[in-house]
C-alpha cells in the first residue's frame, strides 16, 4: 500500500500516430519498469490489430515506479485508453479513474479531431492536463505554432508544454518529473466502505475474467466477499494484484491505487465497464455516478462463406462476446446466405476488429452484410418499431413515419482539401452548423445522418483528402426524414442480404450505382440476367447482364484428361465461393462492393 | 464382361518432346535441343513400348499417334522402329490409323515419303495461319509459301492429310478470318483443326498478357462470332464439326483423337505423356516423368512413369463427361451411369433443355451448337 501523496495516475491522450503508444514505453523503460530483455516495442497494445491498426482497443494499464528528484518513490499508474471514437464510453470511464492527463500533440502536425475529443473528456474529469509536443527533434517541428494552437483550439495554458521526442529520449525525465509536480494526488479515505470503479475487464484463458479496479475508498482484499452494484452480482475475491506491466500479486489495494481482482468470474457479460464495486457487507450506500451500459449503433450480418462452418462461426462469436460484453449477436436466416448472426457495435471501426478478428484467429471467412443503424418506425397504429435490419421492414403502407439516427461530426482539415470535404458532406445529407479556420487547417462540424456515415464515409473522406483529414462524431439523437427500404432484384428475385433503407431523393442515384455494380460483379451466366433496384412494386433503376458467349477450352492437351478435371475442379472451388441464389451465382465480394458509393 | 474403355479402344501415343523453336502461345512439353542422341531415344521408346505391351497384351491398336513438340524432326528411321516393335507387340486393327504431326517446313516435307515408308498414313500439319505477318506474331518458323508447298507434297503422298489453323488472333476481324478459312477450305483434303487462341498461364504469351503488352485480341463477343463463322463455312464447304475444334468430311474424323474423347484406354510414351489404362479392373491415370533427360534416364533404370494413380470411378464418370461431350455425337449417359453409380441429374439436364444448351435423345445426351460454345458452363452444370 502506498500513501495518497506518493501515488499519480493518468492517462495520454493523443492522435492515432502522435507517438502515445511510444511515449508509455519510454516512461516504462526509462523506470526500469521492465529489463531491457522484456521491453517490447509498444507495450501496451497487445493484440495483433491494435499493434497494426496503431490503435488501442482495451484499456491497459501499467503500475511505475519512479524515484523522483526529491529522493521519494512514487507509485504512477498509467491507463492507456481507447483512442476511438468508438470506445468513447470505455475511454470516459479510463478517464474518471485517473486525476490527469498528458496530452500529447505531434508538433509536426498540430491538433485534430481525435486529440479534441479525447481531450474534451479529460477536461470534463476535471484533468490537470499537461501538453506534451512530441517529435520536437524532427525538422519539421513547430512548437510554436503548435503550443498557441492548443491555446486557441483546446482553450488550455501551453506555455509550459513539455518538450519531447519519445522517440529519441528526449525530455522523458522531464516529462516523469512533470508527473509528480503538476497533477495532483489522488483523495480517498482509508476507512470509508469499500468503493471501487470497473474500470475495464477481459477474459483470460487461465484465471477467468480479469476485473481491472481503481480504488476510491477503502480497501480491497483477498477473500473479500464483494458485490457489483449495477448487477447485484456477489463473488469472492481470490487474487488481486498489479500490473508491472506484467501480473504482480500484492495483499492489498488501497485509495487510490489501480490494480485488478480476479473472483471465478465466467463472462465478461458480468461485468459492466463503469459499475461500482464494494463489499457484500457494510458496502458503500452510494455508487459512482454517470455509469450507462454500452449500446451498440452499428447493425451487419456476419455469414461464413462456407456454410458448413455456421457452427464454427457461433464458437467465434460467443467466445469474442465472452471478452466483450458491447456487441451483441443473434442468430440470422437469410435466403441469399444461408445461417449467420446479426451482430450490433459500438461503430465501424468496432465491426471492423470484431469481424478481423474473426476471420484470423479463428481463420473463419465472412461474407459481411450493408452496415445498417437503428431505425425508429413509428406505425400509423401508434406502436413503435426498432429497426436494426432493413429485411425486417414492415409494409410501408403500415407506417406512419420513420426517424433515423443523426451524429454531430466534426472534421479537421487543410484547407486546399476543403471543398472536396463540403462536397462529401453535401452529398451525404449533411448540413453545415460551423466552419472555422485554425492555423491553417480549417474544422467543419456536420450534422450528418448515420446511415450515410457507417458505409464508406471514412474511406471516402481518407480518399478526398489524401489522408489529411481526421473526423470524430458523436450521437445526436433521432430526426424523422423520408426513408424507404431498396429492394435489389436479380433475375426478377429481391435479394435480401441487399435491402438497405435509403433517403427517397438518394434512391435512384443509389439504385442505379448499385445495378452498375452488380453488372460488373456478377459473372455471366449461360443466360440474360435482370438487375433491378426497386422500391415496393416499382422499379427505379435496371440494367441487363448480357449472356455468357464463349465459354470453352479449344484445345486439349492429348489425352490430359486430368487437366481437364483439374480446370474442373477449379471452376467449382470458384462456384463455391459464390452463392446461389435462384438461378443466379452471386460472389461473396458482392454483397459488400456493390454498396460502396464513389462520391 | 465388358470394361468401360472397350467403348472407346485402345491406343498409342508418342510424345517427341523437341521443337526447333518454342512457339510463345504453347504450353505444351517441348524443348529446344541442340544435342539428341537419336539412338539413345530409339532405345527408349522401345523399352518403354516392351514395358507397357507386357500389361496389356492382346489388346487391339486402333491407332498411333506421334505428337510433340515436333515429331517430323525425328528420323524416320526412328520413326519405322517404333512402329515395327509396336507391330510386334500388339495385334492391330486392319484400319488401323497412324498419324504423325509435322512442321510444315521445307525440311520436314523432304522427309514425307520416308514417314510413309515407315506405315505413318496420316500427316497433321501445324499450319496455324495463313499470312506472313500473323505467322511471325505466333512465333512460327515458317512462311506462307513453305507451308503451302509442303502442303502440295504431303497431298502428293498421304491419303489423309489435316492441318491446324489458330484463329481469334490478335487484330483479327470475324471477316478476316471468314476469308482466311475460305481459302482454308480450297485447300483442304479431309481435316482441319480449328482452334481459338488460348493465352496460357507460363507461356511467353502468358506473360505478356499479364502485364497488358498482349494487344489487340478479340473480346469475347468477337470471338464468338468467329466460331459461329467457323461453323457456317465448314459446314458449307462439307467439312462439319464433329468436335468443338475439329472438323472433317464425313469418315475422315481422327480416329486417334476420337478415341480420347470417348474415353477409350491409350498408353502414353515418351515425356510428360498422359495415358489411361484397365489393368486388373482399376482403371490408371498415367504420367511420363516431364523432363526429357530425366525421362531418358529413369527409361535407363525400368521405367518412364512418373507417377500412376487409380481413378476413383466417380472421377472416371467425370473424366467420360469432359471429354465426350465434346463430340457433336454426345455421349451414352448409362456409360456415366454404370460409372458414377447414378444417372446424369435430371434437373441439371432439365434446366440446361430449357436454354436450349443440350438434347437428349434415347440415352444420348449432345450439347447444341450454342451450348458448344460455352460447353464449360454447360458441363459445370451438369456435374454439379
Amino acid at each position: 500500500m502506498t500513501d495518497l501523496a506518493h501515488i499519480r495516475n493518468f492517462s495520454i491522450v493523443a492522435h492515432i500516430d502522435h507517438g502515445k503508444s511510444t511515449l508509455a514505453d519510454r516512461l516504462i523503460q526509462s523506470t526500469n519498469t521492465v529489463s531491457e530483455r522484456e521491453m517490447k516495442e509498444q507495450l501496451l497494445d497487445a493484440m495483433d490489430i491494435e499493434r497494426e491498426r496503431g490503435i488501442t482497443i482495451k484499456a491497459n494499464t501499467v503500475r511505475i515506479e519512479y524515484i523522483a528528484q526529491d529522493g521519494d518513490t512514487y507509485v504512477l499508474n498509467l491507463i492507456d485508453t481507447p483512442g476511438h471514437v468508438d470506445f468513447a464510453y470505455e475511454v470516459s470511464r479510463s478517464m474518471r479513474a485517473v486525476e490527469g492527463s498528458l496530452l500529447v500533440v505531434d508538433s509536426t502536425q498540430g491538433v485534430e479531431a481525435q486529440t479534441l475529443a479525447n481531450v474534451y473528456q479529460a477536461i470534463d474529469a476535471d484533468h490537470e492536463i499537461v501538453p506534451v509536443l512530441n517529435k520536437i527533434d524532427l525538422p519539421a517541428s513547430e512548437p510554436e505554432r503548435v503550443k498557441e494552437q492548443i491555446e486557441d483550439v483546446i482553450g488550455i495554458d501551453a506555455s509550459e508544454a513539455m518538450l519531447v521526442s519519445a522517440k529519441s529520449g528526449i525530455g522523458i525525465a522531464e516529462t516523469l518529473e512533470a508527473i509528480i509536480k503538476r497533477l495532483p494526488a489522488p483523495k480517498g479515505d482509508r476507512n470509508a466502505p469499500l468503493k471501487a470503479m470497473l474500470v475495464d475487464s477481459w477474459y483470460d484463458p487461465y484465471l477467468g475474467v480479469v476485473v481491472l479496479v481503481r480504488i476510491m475508498d477503502g480497501v480491497l482484499k483477498k477473500g473479500d466477499q464483494i458485490k457489483m452494484m449495477q448487477t447485484d452480482a456477489k463473488y469472492q475475491v481470490d487474487r488481486i494484484g498489479v500490473f508491472r506491466p506484467a501480473m504482480q500479486n500484492v495483499t492489498e489495494l488501497g485509495p487510490g491505487e489501480i490494480g485488478f481482482l480476479t473472483a471465478q468470474i465466467k463472462q465478461v457479460r458480468d461485468t459492466k465497464v463503469g459499475d461500482t464495486i464494494t463489499t457484500e457487507k457494510k458496502g458503500c450506500e452510494k455508487p459512482l455516478p454517470g455509469f450507462k451500459p454500452s449500446i451498440p449503433v452499428v447493425f451487419c450480418g456476419l455469414f461464413p462463406v462456407d456454410s458448413a462452418e455456421f457452427e464454427d462461426l457461433r464458437d467465434a462469436i460467443e467466445k469474442l462476446a465472452l471478452n466483450d460484453a458491447s456487441f451483441s449477436y443473434e442468430m440470422e436466416t437469410s435466403a441469399a446466405l444461408g445461417f449467420g448472426f446479426r451482430c450490433g457495435f459500438l461503430g465501424l471501426l468496432h465491426l471492423e476488429v470484431i469481424r478481423d478478428r474473426i476471420e484470423r484467429e479463428y481463420d473463419i471467412e465472412l461474407i459481411t452484410t450493408a452496415p445498417s443503424v437503428i431505425y425508429h418506425v413509428y406505425m400509423r397504429d401508434g406502436s413503435k418499431i426498432d429497426l436494426h435490419n432493413p429485411a425486417d421492414m414492415p409494409d410501408m403502407t403500415h407506417v406512419d413515419h420513420i426517424e433515423e439516427p443523426r451524429i454531430k461530426a466534426t472534421i479537421m482539415v487543410p484547407d486546399e482539401y476543403l471543398g472536396d470535404v463540403l462536397k462529401l458532406c453535401q452529398d451525404r445529407r449533411g448540413i453545415q452548423m460551423d466552419l472555422t479556420y485554425v492555423g491553417g487547417r480549417a474544422m467543419a462540424v456536420y450534422d450528418l445522418p448515420l446511415n450515410e456515415v457507417v458505409f464508406d464515409f471514412y474511406d471516402r473522406l481518407k480518399s478526398v483528402t489524401k489522408g489529411y483529414a481526421s473526423f470524430d462524431y458523436q450521437l445526436e439523437g433521432y430526426r424523422e426524414d423520408n426513408l424507404v427500404k431498396m429492394q435489389i432484384l436479380v433475375n426478377d428475385e429481391p435479394v435480401d442480404a441487399l435491402s438497405m433503407m435509403v433517403h427517397r431523393d438518394r434512391a435512384e442515384m443509389r439504385g442505379r450505382a448499385m445495378c452498375e455494380k452488380l453488372k460488373d460483379l456478377i459473372p455471366r451466366h449461360m443466360f440474360k440476367i435482370p438487375i433491378q433496384a426497386a422500391i415496393g412494386g416499382k422499379v427505379i433503376a435496371r440494367e441487363t447482364l448480357a449472356a455468357l458467349r464463349k465459354d470453352v477450352t479449344a484445345k486439349c492437351y492429348g489425352g490430359d484428361a486430368t487437366r481437364k478435371r483439374k480446370l474442373l475442379d477449379k471452376q467449382k472451388a470458384g462456384k463455391k465461393k459464390m452463392r446461389q441464389f435462384g438461378k443466379v451465382d452471386i460472389p461473396q465480394e458482392a454483397f459488400i462492393s456493390a454498396l460502396k458509393m464513389d462520391n | 464382361m465388358t470394361e468401360d474403355w472397350e467403348a472407346g479402344g485402345f491406343g498409342i501415343y508418342i510424345h517427341w518432346p523437341f521443337c526447333a523453336a518454342k512457339c510463345p502461345y504453347c504450353d505444351f512439353n517441348s524443348h529446344v535441343s541442340r544435342q539428341i542422341d537419336e539412338d539413345r531415344w530409339r532405345r527408349a521408346y522401345l523399352n518403354e513400348i516392351d514395358r507397357h505391351a507386357a500389361e496389356t497384351p492382346g489388346r487391339v491398336v486402333r491407332s498411333i499417334f506421334f505428337g510433340g513438340g515436333t515429331p517430323s524432326l525425328m528420323d524416320p528411321a526412328t520413326v519405322a522402329a517404333i512402329l515395327d516393335r509396336i507391330r510386334m507387340r500388339w495385334p492391330q486393327a486392319n484400319d488401323l490409323e497412324v498419324t504423325l504431326e509435322a512442321n510444315p517446313g521445307s525440311v520436314e516435307s523432304g522427309r514425307f515419303r520416308d514417314y510413309f515408308g515407315a506405315g505413318v498414313s496420316r500427316v497433321s500439319m501445324g499450319v496455324q495461319a495463313l499470312n506472313d505477318r500473323d505467322l511471325q506474331r505466333l512465333g512460327r518458323i515458317h512462311s506462307v509459301d513453305e507451308a503451302l508447298r509442303a502442303f502440295d507434297i504431303a497431298r502428293s503422298v498421304f491419303d489423309r492429310v489435316s492441318f491446324d489453323l489458330i484463329y481469334a488472333r490478335q487484330d483479327q476481324t470475324p471477316e478476316d478470318w471468314r476469308a482466311e478459312l475460305g481459302r482454308a477450305l480450297d485447300l483442304a483434303v479431309d481435316h482441319l483443326s480449328l482452334y481459338q487462341l488460348t493465352i496460357e498461364d507460363g507461356t511467353a504469351f502468358g506473360d505478356r498478357y499479364r502485364i497488358g503488352k498482349l494487344r489487340g485480341l478479340p473480346d469475347e463477343d468477337s470471338a464468338a462470332a468467329m466460331y459461329d463463322i467457323t461453323q457456317e463455312v465448314t459446314t458449307n464447304a462439307g467439312f462439319p464439326i464433329y468436335e468443338v475444334s475439329n472438323h472433317a468430311r464425313p469418315g475422315a474424323e481422327s480416329r486417334h483423337n476420337t478415341l480420347y474423347w470417348r474415353y477409350g484406354d491409350y498408353v502414353g510414351i515418351g515425356p510428360g505423356a498422359h495415358g489411361r489404362l484397365t489393368l486388373n479392373g482399376k482403371r490408371f491415370a498415367t504420367e511420363a516423368i516431364r523432363m526429357p533427360n530425366g525421362w531418358l534416364d529413369a527409361v535407363d533404370q525400368g521405367s518412364g512413369d512418373a507417377g500412376r494413380s487409380v481413378l476413383t470411378t466417380e472421377d472416371q464418370a467425370t473424366e467420360f463427361m469432359l471429354m465426350g461431350l465434346r463430340l457433336v455425337d454426345g455421349v451414352d449417359m448409362r456409360r456415366y451411369q454404370d460409372l458414377a453409380g447414378r444417372p446424369v441429374s435430371p434437373q441439371a439436364i432439365g434446366s440446361l433443355q430449357d436454354l436450349g444448351m443440350v438434347e437428349v435423345e434415347a440415352n444420348i445426351l449432345r450439347v447444341t451448337d450454342r451450348g458448344r460454345l460455352v460447353l464449360n458452363s454447360v458441363i459445370a452444370t451438369l456435374l454439379e
